[in-house]
């Protein structure tokens, strides 16, 4: 689905990414977690074209992401990130459709598509007509997630998406996702710094840490052979993570 | 996009109104005859005088009164944006020509016609400069004459900036004479008055035909060393007056040697004194002196003060709207290319720096005299406001709004007019408030070019001393700013988004 090959990235003085190699698997979950300036969220900017590479490529869908074609691939991608995206002059509504009118849908089709989208995300459908400051922080996340996913995009990025959340607000909030990208079968790539999201919704988790992949694989693997020192000491970290596995009902 | 449309269009708009209303037609182009004056009263009757003459053969004429001083006069007069002025022998020889060497009334009429202007012969009365202090000042000082002068290397001297450059004036003066006086500021000749009344200087250059010189008791030193030229009155026009109006130049020839040198002072006095309007009194001198009846055309208060608003509008409009249009792009160019955006920035930054007296006095050589030399400075002026809110707007866009646009997959094009735009707005908006305030105030001075506005009775009011006149031009003009700022307010209603004008939910 999305193959990453050889990618360096280097801002001033730091290298945030040092020749990653990283495959994406199609229709399943994959989270990047590590710590914060560890390169996560580079990955996800390289791949929609936020930032170029210094070296290397990145293919989605066998096109490589380069600024001549991007426009056309961003189509195809939702992106989500912690809080602040959406544009403060738009009502929710004319958020999630921006893209789609400039694209020419008609005002039904567009219409449609929304109260699906709202009934998907649970989005009052009242509250569509509000502008973002007059939503609540978990509201405009779900906001964000219908523009993310207005064209039916082929994979979602999603940069911290709960991050800037309460802990109550961000618990539901996870359920949602997780039946969302559930529902939707889509390919999802998420950032998070946190291990018992990364469980939470990961198929696949990958372990970044100063630009590289340190390891990749389920949590079970990662707490049976870890790579080394650090991917335990990281693990552990985070208050029981394994609690959290446990209420899974996978 | 759709708001900078909007804004556009309704600046046309208006200004197409402005325009087509505007109750006043300096700036039409239909064939007229123009007649200029300097910024003083005696020119400015002279004006009115020439005014009336040229009316009583049936042609259009238009005053253009208190254009400013000799060179601005000249300059319009070669170019053909006036076809008449009042000028005088002494100022044509040590100022207009001064270096050519021209000195009889002979070497100056052969002088003048290689630049294509016709000059009559003298009106009668010869106003020359004199050197004039307060009568006690000088009685308790002993002074008579100019050399006297020598004697008290203390005195402060307060000149007419012509003065203070003519080739007769202060620099020869002080050579000739041999004074000492080191403290010598040029100003204002109508602020010189007040200065010499209040002590702050004592000595000014003044005009022997000068009603003042009686209202504030001065005495005119005795030129004993005979160094002013004489200053007689003639009219300057231009060559071609004599095929196109032929019987133009036949009437100005009537008032040769009509205009002793106690009329024009009794015309001086009733006119800065008595408050007599000039047109009234060039009225008066042609019925008496040359039984020529004419209709004094005096405006009312009230019609002068629509004139005036008319013209000022029709400055701020035109110049700001410009200003608008262009100013929008080059802040958004500005913010998307840094390194011309330093130089836009630059740029516009110098031109604000530069005196608005001075960018209006640049534009005379290259655009001559009234609406659209000042026109031009005016936009200028009201770049850098505008450009710079344009550009900040930009900068203050939060990088998450800038990213989330284009990973939305919008083109640049589209960021631009969806997002971006909408949400400077109300930066924009602000710019263009603060050029428009700054546009109205600084229109003020466009009246020392000829453009008219409420300057012109500002300027007139300072010329007669008469602070009801100063306020006639000073309040609108602040009334008129206040308006601008008040209406630019109220369109934030419809250019600034809802969504940006919301206080966040608590």
């Amino acid at each position: 689905m999305i193959d990453i090959q050889g990618v360096s990235k280097v801002y001033g003085q730091t290298t945030a990414l040092h020749s990653i190699d990283l495959t994406i698997p199609a229709s399943q979950t994959t989270v990047l977690i590590g710590q914060s300036g560890c390169g996560k969220s580079t990955i996800l900017r390289l791949i929609i074209g936020l930032v170029q590479a210094d070296s290397g490529s990145v293919y989605f869908e066998g096109t490589r992401v380069t600024p001549e074609v991007v426009i056309s691939l961003r189509r195809k991608m939702g992106y989500v990130i912690q809080e602040g995206g959406l544009f403060p002059h738009l009502t929710a509504y004319d958020n999630v459709a921006l893209m789609a009118r400039y694209l020419g849908w008609s005002d039904e089709r567009i219409k449609e598509r929304l109260d699906e989208l709202a009934e998907l995300t649970h989005f009052p459908s009242e509250g569509l007509e509000r502008f973002p400051v007059q939503l609540s922080g978990g509201q405009q996340q779900r906001v964000s997630l219908m523009r993310a996913l207005m064209l039916d995009p082929d994979v979602l990025l999603l940069d911290e998406p709960l991050g800037a959340l309460d802990p109550m607000i961000r618990a539901d909030l996870q359920v949602d996702l997780k039946r969302i990208f559930q529902a939707l079968g889509k390919t999802v790539i998420l950032v998070t710094h946190d291990i018992a999201e990364a469980c939470f919704f990961g198929d696949i988790i990958t372990l970044l840490r100063d630009g590289r992949v340190l390891q990749k694989g389920t949590l079970d693997e990662f707490i049976q052979s870890p790579a080394d020192a650090f991917v335990t000491r990281f693990i552990n970290a985070q208050r029981s993570p394994l609690d959290v596995m446990g209420k899974d009902s996978r | 996009m759709k708001t900078y449309l909007i804004i556009i269009i309704h600046l046309f708009v208006c200004n197409i109104f402005i325009a087509i209303f505007l109750p006043h037609a300096v700036y039409s182009s239909t064939p007229e005859i123009k007649i200029g004056s300097k910024k003083f009263t005696e020119s400015v009757i002279l004006g009115e005088i020439v005014t009336h003459l040229v009316k009583s053969t049936g042609e259009q004429p238009i005053h253009l009164r208190e254009l400013g001083g000799t060179r601005v006069l000249w300059n319009a007069l070669i170019r053909g944006e006036i076809d008449i002025y009042p000028e005088y022998t002494g100022t044509i020889s040590e100022e207009i020509l001064a270096g050519e060497g021209v000195h009889s009334k002979e070497d100056i009429r052969q002088a003048l016609i290689k630049y294509g202007i016709m000059m009559t012969k003298a009106l009668g009365f010869n106003n020359t400069y004199a050197i004039g202090m307060k009568e006690e000042v000088a009685e308790r000082l002993k002074i008579q004459k100019i050399s006297d002068l020598r004697q008290h290397p203390g005195l402060k001297f307060g000149f007419g900036n012509e003065f203070m450059a003519r080739g007769d004036g202060w620099p020869i003066l002080r050579k000739n004479y041999n004074l000492p006086q080191q403290d010598v500021r040029g100003l204002d000749h109508d602020l010189a008055y007040r200065g010499l009344e209040k002590g702050t200087i004592h000595a000014i250059d003044i005009y022997s035909t000068d009603a003042k010189i009686q209202y504030y008791e001065l005495r005119i030193l005795e030129d004993d060393l005979g160094h002013f030229p004489a200053y007689n009155s003639v009219i300057l026009y231009r060559s071609d007056l004599e095929k196109r109006a032929p019987h133009v130049v036949t009437v100005l020839k009537k008032l040769e040697g009509k205009i002793s040198e106690s009329e024009m002072i009794n015309m001086n006095s009733s006119a800065s004194l008595e408050m007599v309007p000039e047109g009234q009194i060039a009225s008066d001198f042609l019925s008496g002196s040359l039984s020529l009846e004419t209709e004094s055309y005096e405006e009312t208060v009230a019609g002068r003060l629509l004139r005036h608003t008319g013209e000022h509008l029709f400055l701020v409009a035109i110049s700001l709207s410009a200003s608008i249009i262009v100013s929008i792009p080059l802040g958004i160019l500005s913010a998307k290319m840094p390194g011309l955006g330093q130089v836009i920035l630059g740029t516009v930054g110098i031109i604000q720096t530069i005196p608005s007296l001075a960018l209006l006095v640049f534009m005379i050589p290259l655009l001559g005299i009234g609406g659209p030399p000042a026109i031009t400075a005016l936009f200028l002026y009201s770049l850098l406001p505008i450009v710079r809110n344009t550009y900040t707007g930009f900068q203050d866009i939060r990088p998450q709004i800038r990213e989330s646009a284009e990973a939305l997959g919008l083109p640049p094009g589209a960021r631009l007019r969806l997002v971006e735009l909408p949400m400077v707005s109300r930066s924009i908006l602000a710019g263009i408030k603060t050029s428009a305030v700054i546009n109205v105030g600084t229109a003020t001075l466009g009246a020392l070019i000829g453009a008219g506005g409420y300057g012109q009775l500002i300027l007139t009011g300072i010329r007669l001393d008469n602070i009801s006149l100063i306020l006639q031009g000073a309040v609108p003009a602040a009334i008129l700013a206040l308006i601008a700022q008040v209406c630019f307010e109220a369109m934030e209603r419809f250019f600034v988004p809802k969504g940006l004008r919301l206080k966040p939910a608590s």
